[in-house]
Formats: C-alpha cells, structure tokens, sequence
C-alpha cells in the first residue's frame, strides 16, 4: 500500500469536542483520481472528517496523508493541493463574485487570474451576476460561485461536503456534471452526502460513516449485494399471511417482517438467483392468494438503513411505535 | 516574509473593495468625530472655562486621537463578524500566509482612517483650528495619529477573535466610547483631581493627544504631568511598541488556531 496510489489515506483519526467524541478512529483509503462518496446519518462525523482533511482542524490522535504529504506536519503542502467547498458558503458577500474568484486565484497563486475567473464564471453560468454583490445572490448561484472558488487552481484532491444539499434540481445537475468532469481529468473528489441517489450517481466507492468510524466500504453494487434484494408480497386476508411467509423464508431463509395493515409481507433476498417469476410459481403452488409481489433490487437508501447502527435503531424504533 | 507582503496585499486589497462595495457604515463612521465635534465645540464648550475658539483649538487633536482609539471598536466588530462568515474557511483552507488576514484588515483601516482624516481636518480648520507648528511637525503629527491607530485596531482585531461573537463585540466595543473620556482627550488633566489624573496621564490615549497638541503647536506639554504625558512623543511611540508588541503575535497566533 504505497502512499502514492491514494489521494486520501487516514488511520485512526479521532477528534473530540468536549464530551462529544466525533470521530473514533476513521480509516479511510481513497484512491487517486476516484470519486469517493462518505455517506452517513447526521452528526455520523462527516464534516468533522472533512475539516480534518482539509487542515481546518487538528486531529486528536490518527494521522492521515492527503495528496501525498502529511495533513498536520505538512499542511502548507495539503493547502496548495486541495480545493474545498464546505457545508456553508465560505465566499465573501460583500465581494463580487468576480471579485471573489480573482481574491482566491491571487491567494492560490494562480498565474492570469482574470482570465481563469472569467472562464470559471462562465462554466457556472454566472457571468451575467459576476458583477453584483456575492450577498445578493441565490443559494444555487452561491453554491456554484462556492465551487468555482475551489476550482480556481485545479486541485488534485477536492472536498465536497454536501455540495447539493438545498439546491434546485439545474444547479444539481450543474454539480454532479462537473463532479463527473473533474473526474474523467483525474481530480480525485471526496464528497460527503446525504442523498444515496447522488452517492450512487457519481462515486465510485462509497464509505459509509456511522458514529465517528467507517462501518463499510466498496463500490455502490458491492455495498448493495451485501444488504440483498427486497421481496414483498400482499395477500387479500390476515389468514394467508402466516402461510405467505412460511413460503418466502423457504425461498430465502430470510427473517419475514409483516405490514399488517397491509397485509404485505417482506423479506430480504441474498440469492441472486432468485427471480419474481420463480417467487410467484411458489406462491401459487402453495396455494397463496396474491394481490402484489414485487422483488425490488437493493437501493442505497436499504444498505444506509441497514449496515448502520444508527439506521437500525430507527428503523427498530419506527417498527416498535 | 515576501509571501506575507503579498497575501497581506491581497488581503489589504479586499477590505478596501468590501468597503468600496459597501460604503454606508464608513460614513457613518466618518460623520461620528464631525458631529462631536461641533456638539462638544459649540454645545459643551460654551460651558467651559476655556473661550471657544480656545476649546475647539484644544478639541481638534483630542478628537483625532479619540476616534484612532475606535480602531478598537471596528478592529473588534470586524475580527468577530469575520470568524463567523464562512469565507474564514475559505482563508484557512488557502496555501497563504496566517498572518494576512489580521494584516490585511489592519492596514486597509489605517488607510481607511486615513481618507477619513481630511473631512474632519476641514470642519475643524472651518471652526477655527490652526496647524501652527512647523509642516514637518505636522506631518509628524498625523504619522503618529495612524500608527497609534494601526496599534489600537491590532488590539481590537484580538479582542474580535477572542470574543467571536459579533453582537457581544458590537457592545464591548461600544465601551471604548469611554477610554476618551478618562484622558486629556476632550479636557485638560490638570484640573482632575490627584489619583484621577495619574490614571487619566497613563491613558494611552493621553500621550497621543498630548504629543499632537504639541506637534502641532496648538497647546504646550502640561507641567507636572506623569512621564509619558511629559514626554509625549516617545511615550506614545513606546505605548504604540507596546501595543503592537502585545497584541500582534497574539491575534495571529489567535487567528492561526482559530477553532482548532
């Protein structure tokens, strides 16, 4: 495991604040020039883990490399390697947004920074606003002025910490193309997010952050044949239902869960082997009354609510009230 | 120290646009010594014992420097509002120099303080106030105004990193309205009474006034006065050094670590 095949690489950080103890050891590889998607619940240790990677704080204990040098002893380093858009908007408002992005290439050392402004507010489409106060414009436009900033001297590693949350369907899509752009150039990007759609669409490798660690890794498919495929069916009456299940944990020797207002019953799949039509026939042999069956393939949304304690709690919680 | 310079430019640099982009709150400030001016000349002035054209004279120096020690003021506000935008970040995260960022605000508010010196310097030569030493002594004069500024808003920045908080600085910062009033900003020491003036003499504020008063040949050194009034002009260079001494490396030191 050399250094230089990975743009991130963390043992063991962990960061206090006072009595909450954020994150408890992250390991964490990504790959140079792959998209990596940190995906969690709130207050999993997302942001924490971004403002130690990107120099904004210190570790506890841990050590990571970013962009081959080290984040505490060679910071300065890390700083001219990386870009940065936080959660909240890190551009100034009384600036311009031209005046913004020629501030930052000038601190970054950018040589023309006139020109890469204009070629940047033109890609985010804010050439008309570029001359308006950063303060009076919209959250999309901020965000995409944001992401400009980061972009001012083409970083090798770029941090995203949920760089679509609360923005229109075009900005997001503004987002996730640039995303995909940087990342066909070999810009290796680090995002964080909420959305498993978004995590799906662009990384490559999910981690997925619960409680200040990271409880898997692996690409999104891998991830979602670990959690399984989601087979339910609805029979007319309460009476059939016991027998319904009886005939899904044989198929799958999965534990039913019922919906009784329903009258559904679920049970998750790890044969990949199994199909709607063989599930179907076993019914029907069985002599199950079918309303619906359906064998839905995993989504994000299933491995989030699965593989993280977090989720699970929920979802115990939800199906005890 | 080259990459300071240039950050700190650069930083300089913005401060001046954010002002330019944004100019209501500079003219208030502006406006602020003005009006003093000629409420306290006119208004508390024909209650003294000195006649007013005597007392405007005698104000002209003590407001300049008065207002130099509202850097505190704005240094605070700013240095507070500042943490708490997200554009700190940005800084945080950029291969530049810590030190810039204080820098950069400090310098833009001397210049600033600066622009803002002539308007005044106007109405007060409108209402009677005179350079009446030499031009060098003059110039002299408003060198050290600036400096003591320079310092006074080092002291502020600090104090708005520390407290972090925009609206607790805003108030805290209001209290500097008081600094002058214990000095020979407005009055004469000479009159308070024995503990009074030994505490109103060692007032920083106290010595710069003393020493333009001087250097403009507007009113002599006091007698008996404590030493830095006695001795305004290296008192108020040693009170600058002080300062600036003090509360440079910690507001960069302050700025550096910010919430790490």
């Amino acid at each position: 495991m050399t250094t230089s095949t990975y743009a991130v690489l963390s043992e063991g950080l962990e960061k206090r604040f006072g009595e909450v103890h954020a994150l408890r050891g992250l390991d964490l590889a990504v790959a140079a020039g792959t998209v990596c998607g940190v995906l969690g619940p709130n207050g999993a240790g997302k942001t924490t883990a971004v403002r130690l990677l990107t120099t904004l704080l210190r570790p506890d204990a841990g050590s990571a490399r970013v962009a081959g040098h080290d984040l505490v002893r060679e910071a300065a380093a890390v700083r001219s390697r990386i870009g940065v858009t936080g959660q909240d908007t890190s551009i100034d408002g009384d600036l311009t947004g031209r005046q913004n992005l020629r501030l930052f290439g000038r601190l970054h050392r950018v040589r023309g920074p006139a020109d890469r402004t204009a070629e940047l507010l033109d890609r985010f489409g804010l050439t008309e606003a570029a001359d308006r106060p950063a303060s009076t414009y919209s959250g999309g436009m901020r965000r995409r002025l944001d992401l400009a900033a980061s972009l001012i001297r083409r970083p090798e590693v770029l941090f995203l910490d949920e760089p679509t949350t609360g923005l229109d369907p075009v900005s997001r899509t503004l987002v996730w193309d640039v995303v995909r752009g940087l990342a066909a150039e070999g810009t290796t990007v680090l995002l964080t997010t909420q959305y498993l759609e978004e995590a799906d669409r662009l990384a490559d490798d999910i981690a997925l952050v619960d409680r200040g660690r990271v409880a898997h890794t692996g690409s999104p498919a891998r991830l979602k044949a670990l959690v399984g495929a989601h087979a339910e069916v609805v029979v007319p009456d309460a009476d059939v239902l016991t027998k319904a299940a009886a005939v899904l944990d044989r198929l799958t020797g999965g534990q039913p869960s019922f919906d009784r207002e329903r009258n559904a019953v679920g049970v998750v799949s790890k044969d990949p082997t199994l199909t709607l039509p063989l599930l179907v026939r076993a019914l029907d042999t069985a002599g199950v009354p079918l309303l619906d069956a359906s064998l839905r393939p995993p989504t994000l949304d299933d491995v989030f609510l699965r593989l993280t304690e977090t989720g699970t709690t929920d979802t115990v919680k939800e199906r005890a009230a | 120290m080259s990459m300071l310079a240039y950050d700190g430019t650069a930083m300089l640099g913005r401060q001046l646009l954010r002002i330019r982009n944004n100019p209501g709150l500079l003219i208030l400030t502006q406006t602020m010594p003005i009006s003093m001016l000629l409420f306290f000349g006119y208004v508390f002035g024909s209650a003294l014992a000195m006649p007013g054209e005597a007392y405007r004279s005698f104000l002209v120096p003590g407001l300049l420097v008065a207002t130099a020690a509202g850097g505190i003021m704005t240094g605070m506000f700013q240095a507070a509002q500042d943490t708490h935008r997200g554009v700190a970040d940005r800084f945080r995260t950029l291969p530049m120099s810590r030190a810039a960022v204080p820098l950069g605000q400090a310098a833009a508010d001397v210049v600033v303080t600066a622009a803002g010196t002539v308007p005044f310097v106007l109405v007060g030569l409108a209402v009677g106030w005179r350079v009446e030493g030499g031009p060098l002594q003059a110039v002299a004069a408003f060198g050290l105004l600036l400096l003591f500024r320079f310092a006074c808003t080092w002291a502020g920045i600090y104090l708005g990193l520390l407290t972090r908080d925009e609206e607790a600085a805003g108030q805290l910062g209001g209290a500097t309205f008081l600094l002058p009033l214990l000095s020979s900003a407005y009055i004469p020491t000479s009159g308070l009474p024995g503990w009074l003036r030994t505490v109103a003499e060692w007032n920083p504020i106290s010595a710069v006034t003393t020493a333009l008063r001087d250097l403009f040949g507007n009113a002599p050194v006091p007698d008996g006065a404590a030493w830095p009034v006695a001795h305004p002009v290296a008192g108020s260079l040693l009170w600058c050094a002080v300062l600036l001494g003090v509360f440079v490396p910690l507001a960069v030191r302050q700025y550096a670590h910010g919430e790490r």
